[in-house]
């Protein structure tokens, strides 16, 4: 096995355009863990922990840009405002050796329909940016996810990072696991509201062949109580059940497929009614840039 | 004699040697440990030695018929491709009775079942090559039902032994003729639990120039697996040497053979060292587990809360091989209506073969199971009753001189009553929880409060401690009082195997107390001294302890022999001789004093095989839990805030280590009420790997308040009693009381899984 460790992103996509067959590695949590349970060694390994240019995050008018290489504890640390979602979602991974060591990029790579930063991707609207000596392209999120641990990049190409806006009102990520941490997803729910547009985006994970959105509940909104008040109950189950009804689970180890669709629920009503109730603090999501807090 | 008579040093009483019994000194492994440096079993290498791997049955059942090893013996770098047909001795083994094939003849019986061992220069190769073997399998349907195992006569046999491995009865009085005011009847399951130790099975087994082998090995008991390689290898036991290596974790898991034959095969055959180690997939098909139960109970009470019988159905699922099952069952039965005094027994066990993974020892040893149903019950009897769960228990409580169900009177204090009192009156834990990853769901972020029941539960559990049913478990001990640079030095020297206990310091800090000498060293364990026995059924402070105790207790009697006394006292490196004392080292002088002797406790005997009766136990030691959780009743999940546990250890010999058995034997029985269970569908191993076997983490773990109590047995030594396992018992039940207390739900069986809370049955 042949082992590539480039400094330059360029020289990464040049890397990866020589050598289709060759695997990128970020923080290898996925990846060692697969070869340690005798998954065939690739041919070579693209070690792209040398690109300090994929190690960092960026803000650009009202998106956060974030590098394939951010792990999981610099979400928690540094992203915690202006991507409160993914913050949450990423508290919720593994151990902290884990969140030390385990990037975003990682997550997308792997495409696992469990994986924690999903829901929030695809309830936040985010983009993944794919490169390769090509050129660089955008995918919606909504494209990203093509069937059972598979995803939408070309052999030749690498995610480079991803773009996502700064939060555009409250934001909930929760997580049914049969352990309190450490723990794969037996279902989890992602809430992101727009406080200006009057719209909410759920995401849901572990609980089809991907990650996928809940666009019945989100169809929802107009009913919610945007001037704040108090979530009508109806309301409320009617938002559940709606995003159970957007599920497709299985019964696995982890679970049946029976208590998926009711926990996704109940998780689901639990994350929009704290959601609504962030919007109560009075703050101004109008217009927030988010630059000053970056 | 050479050594002069050593003169008076004065006449003051001298200082006690620190670091003897009752203290906490530090482990002599422990900075090893916690730096990493420790070697483990699985990090023995040597430059020339061959890798040895395993090929297992992918079925559950099937007969072989055929296997092809010449592709992978033509792959460059393989030395060796064996089967059933190069064993060269006896070509089964097992602890109670040797019927498991070292390697599959003809028919594989379990998933994981050994087929073909192959060894080769490295392991990727070793691999490689070990899928080149072909084996052609006829499949057969398996026979995964116990009960169906038991009781069908229609169903296949297992193995030509039949697939009742064991049935042990029980029966006092006239259980099937008396009436009782109230009668609750109720059918549990015990899921499988793994010991999920750390360290895989692993070992190196070196060619020796007498024609036999050396073997380093993690396990639990030396001798008995150097009896079964023997055997096994057709070899003397003399030409089979075994050294224990850094050994990982044990929990009963390395009581069976696992790759030890295997790796001395290759090494024989090869002539070169071998060494093997497990990856993780391999070590959860390639070691017993603990066997799940289907048991059915039915207790009778008067109107007061006193039981009148206790009727049960028992069945265990030994999978496909015998493995330590008589025992389990012996266990199940003679503890299985829990420390109650009760008239009338009628108890059935049955240790069932089936198709599904072979199960044996694991802390706790059948008396986990039955501590779970019996303990439901009690509390099932007490709401029936309108009686508290407390007051229940202590209405029918043992205590010093009641009977257990084998007739046998317990003959050392048995203050259950008392404990169970004193569980009882701890101050309970705030009704809230201070942060939000402390309530169920834990980092996931599933609730603020939603759904979230408080539940307060208690168990209480009695486990028997040493070999029983009439085991010659005994053990030896050496210990060697020299001088070196004119200090006294003692070597003590045993085959007890340290899996994590604390054995080693146990040992040095009895020497101190004993000889009163600070510097103890540790000769490795190896089978060039006597059997210990095994590192089980929580026997070891007692056994091995004893035996060093007496060891030392020769010894002093030689040091007073060379001084013409008939006793002396031996304190901080002096010898008090009446009224004179002298330096121990000038007492030894030159003339080291060596001293071997061999332990037993009481004889036992084996329960009669109509009624259970006999006096088949050494020790009893009781545990008290109570358990308060959270649970979020809409979500099923539960979050346990307290797991407080009162227990009589007779005397406490090491605080620090024995706290952390009752913590760790509390933390395993959490886990099987709450998420371990390795999850076998048509004998088909589900999960086996620590990503789907869940162990709780520390935010599964709550605090966990100790009351140790010392009520010394006045049959062991320094009065202890054997403190491992009985924790392990006592919390399940607790932890599914208390769930039961917040759901309101029956929650038969274990582990309880979310769904169970959510979609009850
Ligand atoms: C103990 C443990 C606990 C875990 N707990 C969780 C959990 O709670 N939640 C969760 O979601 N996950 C969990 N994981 C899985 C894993 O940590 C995450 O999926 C993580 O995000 C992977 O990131 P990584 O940087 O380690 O990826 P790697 O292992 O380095 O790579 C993962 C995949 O992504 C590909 N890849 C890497 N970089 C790129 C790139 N730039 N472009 C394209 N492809 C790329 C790799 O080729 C590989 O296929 C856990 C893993 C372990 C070992």
């Amino acid at each position: 096995m042949e082992f590539v460790r480039p400094t330059t992103f360029a020289d990464a996509l040049a890397e990866k355009a020589a050598r289709p067959q060759a695997v990128p590695i970020l923080g290898g949590t996925d990846l060692m863990v697969g070869l340690n349970a005798g998954h065939p060694p690739p041919p070579a390994l693209l070690d792209l922990t040398a690109v300090a240019e994929l190690d960092a995050w960026a803000v650009d008018d009202d998106e956060v840009w974030i590098g394939a290489g951010v792990t999981y504890r610099r979400l928690i640390t540094e992203l915690g405002t202006l991507c409160p979602g993914l913050a949450l979602a990423a508290r919720t991974v593994g151990s902290p050796q884990i969140r030390n060591r385990a990037t975003l990029a990682g997550n997308l790579g792997t495409a696992s329909p469990g994986g924690d930063t999903h829901p929030v991707l695809l309830a936040t609207g985010a983009v993944v940016e794919a490169a390769s000596v090509r050129g660089q392209r955008a995918i919606p999120i909504d494209d990203f996810y093509a069937g059972v641990k598979r995803h939408a990049l070309a052999p030749d190409e690498l995610i480079r990072g991803v773009r996502l806006p700064i939060r555009r009102g409250p934001q909930q990520f929760a997580k049914v696991g049969t352990r309190n941490a450490m723990v794969i997803a037996v279902c989890s729910v992602a809430v992101a509201l727009d406080v200006a547009r009057r719209t909410v985006r759920v995401g849901v994970g572990s609980v089809a062949p991907t990650p996928r959105r809940a666009l019945a509940a989100e169809d929802l909104a107009s009913g919610l109580p945007w001037d704040g008040g108090p979530l009508d109950d109806d309301v409320a189950r009617r938002f559940g059940a709606a995003v159970a009804a957007a599920t497709a689970p299985i019964d696995d180890v982890r679970g049946t497929a029976a208590y998926r669709r009711h926990s996704v629920e109940v998780l689901a009503r639990r994350t929009l009614a704290w959601a609504l109730a962030d919007l109560d603090r009075s703050e101004a999501w109008d217009g927030m840039t988010g630059r000053s807090e970056a | 004699m050479t050594t002069q008579a050593p003169s008076p040093v004065g006449s003051a009483t001298p200082a006690r040697t620190p670091g003897g019994i009752g203290e906490s000194p530090a482990r002599p492994d422990g900075t090893l440990k916690v730096t990493g440096q420790f070697a483990y079993s699985s990090d023995l290498w040597l430059d020339e030695a061959l890798f040895g791997v395993t090929l297992r049955s992918p079925h559950a059942r099937a007969c072989i018929t055929g296997i092809d090893i010449a592709k992978a013996l033509a792959v460059p770098g393989v030395h060796a491709v064996l089967t059933h047909e190069d064993v060269p001795g006896l070509p089964y083994y097992g602890l109670d009775h040797p019927d498991q094939p070292v390697l599959a003849i003809d028919e594989v019986r379990y998933q994981g079942e050994p087929v073909a061992i192959l060894a080769a220069t490295d392991p990727h190769t070793a691999r490689r090559a070990l899928s080149l073997i072909e084996v052609t399998y006829d499949v057969l349907p398996p026979v995964t039902d116990a009960r169906r195992a038991v009781f069908d006569p229609s169903i296949d046999r297992v193995h030509p032994d039949g697939n009742v491995v064991r049935h042990q009865p029980v029966r006092v009085g006239s259980a099937d003729e008396v009436t009782a005011d109230v009668v609750v009847v109720g059918e549990y399951e015990v899921g499988m639990q793994d010991q999920a130790f750390l360290g895989p099975e692993s070992g190196l087994a070196v060619p020796a120039e007498n024609g036999g082998v050396d073997l380093y090995i993690a396990t639990q008991w030396l001798h008995v697996d150097r009896g079964q390689i023997a055997r096994c290898l057709d070899l003397p036991e003399e030409k089979v040497r075994l050294t224990l290596a850094g050994v990982g974790g044990a929990f009963g898991a390395r009581e069976d053979l696992s790759m030890q034959v295997h790796a001395c095969m290759l090494a024989l055959h090869t002539g070169k060292p071998v060494r093997m180690s497990y990856d993780r997939a391999e070590s959860f098909l390639g070691h017993v587990h603990r066997h799940p139960a289907w048991l059915r109970y039915e207790h009778g009470a008067t109107r007061d809360g006193k039981l009148v019988y206790v009727k049960a159905t028992i069945v265990l699922d030994g999978g496909a091989y015998t493995s330590t099952t008589p025992a389990v069952v012996g266990n199940a039965a003679s503890l299985g209506v829990g420390p109650y005094e009760v008239p009338h027994i009628a108890i059935d066990v049955y240790g069932a073969r089936t198709n599904n993974p072979p199960c044996g020892a694991m802390r706790g040893f059948g008396a986990v199971q039955v501590c779970y149903a019996y303990e439901s019950q009690m509390d099932a009897l007490a709401a029936e009753l309108g009686l508290s769960p407390v007051e229940i228990r202590i209405r029918n409580a043992v205590s010093q001189g009641s009977k257990l169900a084998t007739g046998q009177v317990i003959d050392s204090p048995a203050p259950l009553a008392d404990m169970l009192r004193r569980v009882a009156s701890l101050p309970l834990p705030p009704s809230t929880v201070d942060s939000s990853g402390d309530l169920p769901g834990g980092y996931g972020n599933t609730t603020r409060g939603e759904g979230v029941r408080r539940g307060v539960g208690y168990g209480v559990g009695i486990k028997n401690i040493c070999f029983s049913e009439g085991f010659d478990d005994y053990a030896t001990a050496r210990v060697r009082l020299a001088v070196v640079g004119g200090e006294p030095v003692v070597t003590v020297h045993t085959a007890a195997a340290e899996v994590g206990q604390g054995l080693v310091t146990l040992q040095q800090q009895i020497v101190r107390t004993e000889l009163g000498v600070s510097t103890v060293l540790l000769q490795p364990a190896d089978t060039t001294i006597g059997s210990a026995g095994s590192s089980s059924a929580s026997r070891q402070s007692y056994m091995t302890g004893g035996a060093v105790k007496a060891a030392c207790e020769a010894v002093r009697t030689r040091v007073a022999q060379r001084l013409g006394h008939s006793t002396v006292e031996l304190v901080g490196g002096k010898v008090l001789a009446g009224d004179t004392i002298v330096d121990l080292a000038a007492a030894v002088g030159d003339e080291p004093i060596e001293e071997t002797v061999v332990f037993r406790h009481r004889p036992t005997v084996p329960m009669d095989p109509v009624t259970g009766q006999g006096d088949s136990h050494v020790q009893l030691a009781l545990c008290v839990h109570r358990a308060v959780v959270d649970v979020d009743v809409e979500l099923g999940l539960v979050k346990v805030v307290e797991l407080a546990a009162v227990q009589d250890v007779g005397r406490v010999m090491n605080r620090v280590a024995l706290e952390g058995q009752i913590h760790g034997g509390s933390a395993q029985g959490l886990g099987l009420a709450l998420m371990e269970e390795i999850q076998v569908v048509d004998g088909l191993v589900r999960n086996p790997s620590f990503t789907d076997y869940l162990i709780p983490t520390i935010l599964d773990v709550p605090p966990m308040p100790l009351t140790i109590l010392e009520h010394p047995d006045p049959h062991a030594p320094y009065g202890l009693r054997g403190a491992g396992e009985p924790p392990t018992l006592s919390s399940t039940p607790a932890i599914a009381a208390a769930v039961r207390a917040a759901t309101g739900l029956r929650l038969r069986r274990v582990p309880i899984r979310p769904e169970h809370i959510t979609h009850p049955t």
